[in-house]
């Protein structure tokens, strides 16, 4: 990372924070609503497994809607639109440029908060498209993909007007994921949700790379693109071996573009076989990136105490825990355990609340103070958020992710009853019911320091328009003289 | 910024790379599927569904049953059985020692200790499997050995693995099985069991509609939801509708009413009656069971 950044950023860095305020209150803020609604349909949905009967008769909330819709309000609510407000921020900061048409990304974060709505309602109603990972109905996937484009223009006009000229890793990281994002999900979106739908299980192993490339990869991308910044600003060092990091990047997105199919899936055996070998090589990038972030904050000195380096350097671990989990299930040996078993879905969850979740609440904490030139309003609870955020995900995943080897193991030996392996799982599910509810609560305590940090702006803001109303106006106090005078 | 460039250009040759390969590539290949045709029998695979079956499967994605159901049978191999149906004027005992004056053969070396052990513990019974072996050829040779007039034996292909002994099919799943499919709803999580061939295992459409509406008045222990959301409680009309369901006193509705399923409900089990993927492809090759072993 340029260190000559903080010296220079002096002269310009407090009009780019404020070019950059009414947006990024715009796209955390939806963030942190659709997370707190993923968070409790997901928590509905893991209720259902120790009581089936739990609002079973209403049929919105039941089980097979609840579960994708928890998961999309998290991915697409959450992840999406706040990954792209820390990319908009880091942009235009390393651009040492203000905000290009800083209007775009408000009606964009309006726009996509819209789209998710159709899409959350979509699939409640009983609308969903059936793929996983792209269940929106195709309003919301309409909606969306604009209102990623919008977004996208405004990050590439503010780094084609940057006045910075240099390149740093978390660069390539950003530029890539913009990149990626519009391909996959057009590409997804017009082959699976529309009447086009190849035959057969052509749709599956689309189904397959759409998620692959964006659960993995794109939320690698973004995930690691923002520690990259961070971690070398916090820890007051530069990024360890950019030669690395060029190594990890390209790494990322030559294999890990190729995960995603599953080893026994039914189709030609070369796919699946390109994608174990992929998955395979993507311990390298994993591994990089691993070192890159060892070596960046070793002996850095700064203690972190559940702030925003926590959060940070607690997200990368998880990336490291969750893509290592991604490669065991992709193998074809351990994959033959582990794969139709809660251990995917751990792993998942890892990857959204754990490794990408974290790095975003981070990244936040760390924006926020600036953009709103003051102080989070309440900074204990963001210590604690950590905490609550750490232990939660640690309990929600880890149960499932043993839950999952357990069943997986029961689930290949017949003399096992169906219901004997289910059975293993449920007190697992019980304890990975707390964690849920631990990330719930630490979600809250997100949420309320961004709307109060949002309205004392909006009450000062008011204020200072009573202040500028009240105030007589020059010709009137003029005129009001006159008349005196008359 | 000849560096970002050429970064931009990694990015869209990676990207680029997979999408040709995982997209273009199997839509090219799979996209024009057709038809195949079953093992050793002229009919095509897979039929049509019905109309009722194909909004069944809509009924299905709607509410999400792939989050808890896979439709994928799995496989780790497959083995040639050999089958022993007739003995005409033998004995048992003939059987066994002929069987044992071909060990001198060197050929049979492989397997001349299992099929040793499996005489041994024979009891005389028919049909007897006596011989498992991954070696067809073995398999066949000892089939011609024996093929005396009188003496029956079968040679049988059958898969083997986890999912197929717990008998949610007879061989694995292929992408033939799925051509009709509009979505495939391959699923994810085995909370419940599969459902691949859950029209050949539970036939009866009374009791998929009793399992939909209350699982546990049929599978007691059953962790399922019910979907009591697909039927309507009505008061019995002049007699109690043909199609209303029987329950039990613990899941019936209060006296006077019924419960009687709607299209949905019956749409949704055309579709799961219809989940039969049970022929033998040339892909995926098993000998469908004719004699009960
Ligand atoms: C929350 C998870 C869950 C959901 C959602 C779910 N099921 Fe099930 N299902 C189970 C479990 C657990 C079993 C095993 C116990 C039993 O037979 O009731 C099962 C069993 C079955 C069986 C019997 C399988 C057999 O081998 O006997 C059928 C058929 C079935 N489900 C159909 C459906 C359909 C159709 C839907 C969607 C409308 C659905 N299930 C939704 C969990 C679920």
């Amino acid at each position: 990372m340029n260190p000559n950044e903080n010296t220079f950023v002096a002269c310009g860095s407090s009009k780019i924070d404020a070019s950059l305020r009414v947006p990024l209150l715009a796209l955390f803020g939806g963030a942190a609503v659709w997370l707190i609604v993923g968070l409790v349909l997901g928590l509905i949905a893991g209720i259902k497994f120790h009581a089936p009967e739990f609002l079973s008769t209403i049929p919105m909330l039941t089980y097979g809607r609840v579960a994708p819709a928890a998961n999309d309000a998290v991915l697409y609510g959450f992840c999406i639109p706040a990954g792209l407000g820390v990319m908009l921020w880091v942009l235009a900061r390393l651009s040492q440029m203000p905000l290009v048409l800083p209007m775009v990304p408000v009606v964009a974060a309006n726009l996509w908060n819209i789209g998710v709505l159709i899409g959350t309602g979509g699939i409640l109603i009983g609308e969903s498209t059936g793929h996983p990972w792209l269940e929106y109905p195709r309003a919301a996937a309409v909606i969306l993909f604009a209102a990623f484009l919008l977004i996208a223009v405004s990050a590439a006009g503010t780094f084609g007007w940057r006045r910075e000229r240099a390149l740093y890793p978390s660069h390539w990281f950003l530029f890539a994921a913009l990149l990626w994002f519009p391909w996959i999900y057009s590409t997804a979106s017009l082959l699976l949700n529309t009447v086009w739908l190849p035959r057969g299980v052509v749709q599956p192993v689309i189904g397959w790379w759409f998620a692959n490339n964006l659960v993995f990869v794109w939320l690698a991308l973004v995930g690691i693109g923002t520690a990259f910044y961070f971690l070398p600003k916090i820890s007051g060092k530069p990024l360890a071996g950019s030669g690395y990091a060029l190594f990890a990047f390209l790494t990322l997105v030559f294999f890990g573009a190729w995960c995603g199919i599953p080893a026994s899936a039914p189709v030609p055996a070369w796919l699946p076989t390109a994608s174990a070998f992929a998955a395979l090589l993507t311990i390298i990038p994993i591994l990089a990136i691993a070192i890159i972030t060892i070596k960046t904050v070793f002996g850095s000195g700064v203690s972190c105490q559940g702030g925003p380096f926590c959060f940070i350097k607690f997200g990368v671990v998880c990336f490291v825990l969750s893509g290592l989990m991604y490669v065991a299930s992709a193998c074809p040996q351990s994959s033959r355990v582990l794969e139709f078993t809660w251990f995917g879905f751990a792993q998942t969850q890892l990857q959204l609340l754990g490794f990408f979740a974290l790095i975003i609440f981070g990244a936040a904490y760390e924006i926020l103070p600036k953009i709103m030139g003051g102080a989070l309003p309440f900074p204990k609870l963001a210590k604690l958020h950590f905490f609550l955020t750490a232990g939660g995900v640690l309990l929600f995943v880890i149960p499932l992710a043993i839950a999952g080897v357990e069943q997986g193991k029961a689930l290949m030996n017949p003399a096992i009853a169906f219901a004997d392996a289910n059975g293993v799982t449920l007190k697992f599910l019980r304890i990975s019911t707390t964690g849920q509810l631990l990330i719930l609560l630490g979600a809250l305590l997100f949420a309320l320091n961004i709307f109060v940090m949002t309205m004392k702006w909006q009450l000062a803001l008011v204020k200072s328009l009573i202040a500028a109303v009240k105030a007589p106006l020059p010709e009137a106090t003029a005129q009001r003289d006159q008349e005196v005078k008359v | 910024m000849k560096n970002g460039i050429a970064i931009v250009f990694a990015a869209v040759v990676a990207l680029g790379a997979s999408w040709c390969g995982l997209v273009l590539a199997p839509t090219l290949q799979l996209g024009g599927a057709k038809l195949t045709t079953v093992l050793n029998s002229p009919d095509t695979y897979p039929l049509q569904r019905t109309g009722e079956a194909s909004l069944g499967l809509q009924i299905y994605r709607a509410n999400g049953c792939a989050a808890c159901h896979t439709e994928q049978v799995r496989q780790d191999g497959i083995q040639a059985e050999l089958m022993l149906t007739a003995l005409g004027n033998y004995q048992p005992e003939d059987f066994k020692a002929f069987t044992e004056s071909l060990f001198v053969q060197q050929a049979l070396e492989p397997v001349t200790n299992a099929l040793a052990i499996n005489l041994k513990g024979w009891n005389g019974s028919l049909p007897f499997v006596f011989l498992t072996t991954s070696d067809k050829e073995i398999a066949d040779k000892i089939n011609q050995s024996i093929n005396v007039p009188g003496v029956k034996s079968e040679l049988r292909i059958v898969a083997t693995g986890a999912d197929l002994a717990r008998g949610w099919g007879p061989r694995r799943s292929v992408a033939a099985d799925y051509l009709y499919d509009q979505p495939v709803q391959l699923g994810r999580l085995r909370a419940g069991p599969d459902l691949a061939n859950i029209g050949v295992r539970q036939p009866d459409a009374n009791w998929q509609l009793l399992h939909l509406y209350a699982p546990k008045a049929v599978v007691p222990n059953s962790t399922m939801p019910s979907f009591k959301y697909l039927f309507a409680v009505r008061k019995i009309g002049a007699a109690l509708a043909p199609e209303a369901l029987k329950l039990n006193a613990e899941f019936a509705p209060a006296a006077g009413y019924e419960v009687v399923p709607t299209a949905a409900a019956k749409e949704l089990v055309a579709y799961l009656l219809s989940l039969r993927a049970n022929v033998p492809l040339y892909e995926a090759p098993f000998t469908p069971v004719t004699t009960k072993p």
